[in-house]
């Protein structure tokens, strides 16, 4: 039986299984997005927090991800259950990107732009809203869709820990040394990063200036 | 404003100094005062403060020495945000908005300050207009704009709100010859029916007798004197006589009307 055979068979399991995925992937993106945004304006601010908060992210992202999922396994409520597990952990190996591109992003805005925004009396709110972040955004965007990729590829490995998603069936292939049910979890996944990185890619450029 | 019932300065530095963390003097006890409608060139090369005391002056730095009064006032009494709103602020890369319509850059300030929309409107275009700019151009994004007609906007979006103050930069300073010398002209047609207190940075000696009403000489965060034009021309300091021979002999002790 070839893969296509195997998910024409079992499309009900392949949408499921799919929609673990997505769901893995979308809610941990949507916290890196809530955490690390707000993470890489303050240290555009106080460049004094640059170093221990970028450092503390870059630490995460050398933890193997199996590994990550067992520092995680004790901690409370988040422990109780694998899919909160995985997201957690995912949500931490997203905040690298999100957190340096938004940082970057602010810092590349053209300092003649802010200098006339302060000179002509803006206040900090109104020149991090209306200048510094619209000017930021492609190279924030940008930063989402590095962790998005990354994040689907990752999110393979959380079915180890028995969270679902498209791991289930690369996991389960391996076991039975079956390499269309393999496929059948794989084919799926790179379909989603590269669906991901097409259209966040498309977004960037449409709010990248110029 | 009424210049004849006020005769306070405009602007009025004493004894300001500006120094670095690293112990650096960018300014030492520097005291000027510019009356208003005034325009009080500040003449010099690069290095020797001109900027940093335009800065001093929104406050975009804070002097470590001295006080900075504005209208009479002391600007640490001023709220900083209402201080920068008085004063429009001109500088050579003009610094538009790249994400915004030329209108909306120069009705920025007027917006947050939460005028009418159709009152923003009317005055974007009738700058334009005072800027010798089409009015259609309101629509478009600065990149699809010249370097001159850039800076152009930029003195639109400085006049936005009709602050009494003009601090400039070096606006001309990265145009063309030619667009520069109309871009004086205008100038001075501008500051004949506004009336604004100017404030101008440059290290164009020309530049400096053609506009000014008076020539501040800065050297080395240190003021070396300051004259009107005609005292100028006719003022023995070297520096000053080095200025005049460095652009040529038609400014050799010679008068100017």
């Amino acid at each position: 039986m070839n893969v296509w055979q195997f998910m024409l068979q079992n499309h009900g399991e392949v949408v499921e299984l799919t929609l673990e995925h997505v769901w893995l992937v979308g809610v941990s993106i949507l916290l890196a997005v809530v955490v690390g945004i707000p993470l890489g304006i303050l240290i555009s601010r106080w460049p004094a927090l640059n170093k221990p908060v970028l450092g503390s992210a870059n630490i995460i992202q050398t933890i193997p991800s199996l590994a990550l999922f067992g520092f995680l396994l004790p901690a409370p409520w988040i422990g109780a259950r694998a899919d909160r597990l995985a997201i957690l952990a995912l949500t931490l190996y997203a905040l690298l990107p999100l957190i340096r591109n938004t940082y970057v992003g602010i810092r590349g805005v053209d300092p003649a732009v802010v200098e006339a925004g302060r000179g002509m009396g803006l206040t900090d709110r109104q020149l991090l809203l209306q200048v510094e972040l619209p000017l930021a955004m492609g190279v924030i965007v940008a930063g989402i869709r590095v962790a998005t990729v990354i994040s689907v590829g990752l999110a393979t490995i959380a079915a180890a820990i028995g969270a679902g998603g498209l791991g289930e069936y690369i996991f389960r292939g391996l076991a039975m040394v079956n390499n269309a049910v393999i496929l059948a979890g794989a084919i799926p996944a790179a379909a989603m990063a590269l669906l991901a990185d097409f259209s966040l890619g498309w977004l960037e450029r449409k709010l990248s200036p110029h | 404003m009424n210049p004849v019932s006020d005769d306070r300065p405009a602007i009025e530095l004493g004894n300001v100094s500006y120094r670095l963390n690293s112990g650096n003097d960018i300014l030492v006890d520097l005291s000027l005062k510019i009356g208003r409608g005034e325009t009080l060139v500040l003449l010099g090369r690069s290095g020797s403060g001109k900027t940093t005391t335009l800065k001093l002056i929104n406050r975009l730095l804070k002097p470590t020495g001295g006080e900075i009064r504005v209208d009479g006032r002391s600007i640490s009494e001023w709220d900083v945000i209402r201080l920068r709103r008085s004063i429009g602020y001109v500088i050579q890369e003009v610094g538009l908005f790249p994400h915004f319509t030329i209108e909306r850059n120069i009705g920025l300030v007027p917006k947050i300050e939460n005028w009418p929309a159709s009152r923003i409107k009317e005055r974007v275009q009738e700058l334009l207009r005072l800027v010798g700019l089409d009015p259609q151009i309101a629509s478009r994004y600065p990149r699809e704009l010249s370097g001159g007609q850039r800076q152009r906007v930029g003195v639109a979006r400085a006049l936005a709100a009709d602050p009494p103050i003009l601090l400039m930069d070096e606006p001309f300073g990265a145009i063309d010859p030619l667009t520069r010398t109309e871009l004086q002209r205008e100038f001075l047609e501008l500051q004949k029916r506004l009336g604004k207190t100017v404030v101008f940075v440059t290290h164009d000696l020309r530049e400096a007798l053609l506009l000014g009403t008076r020539i501040a000489l800065m050297e080395a965060g240190r003021l070396i004197t300051i004259q009107t034009r005609a005292g100028f021309l006719a003022a023995s300091e070297p520096l000053v006589v080095a200025y005049r021979n460095a652009f040529g002999s038609q400014f050799e002790e010679r008068g100017h009307s």
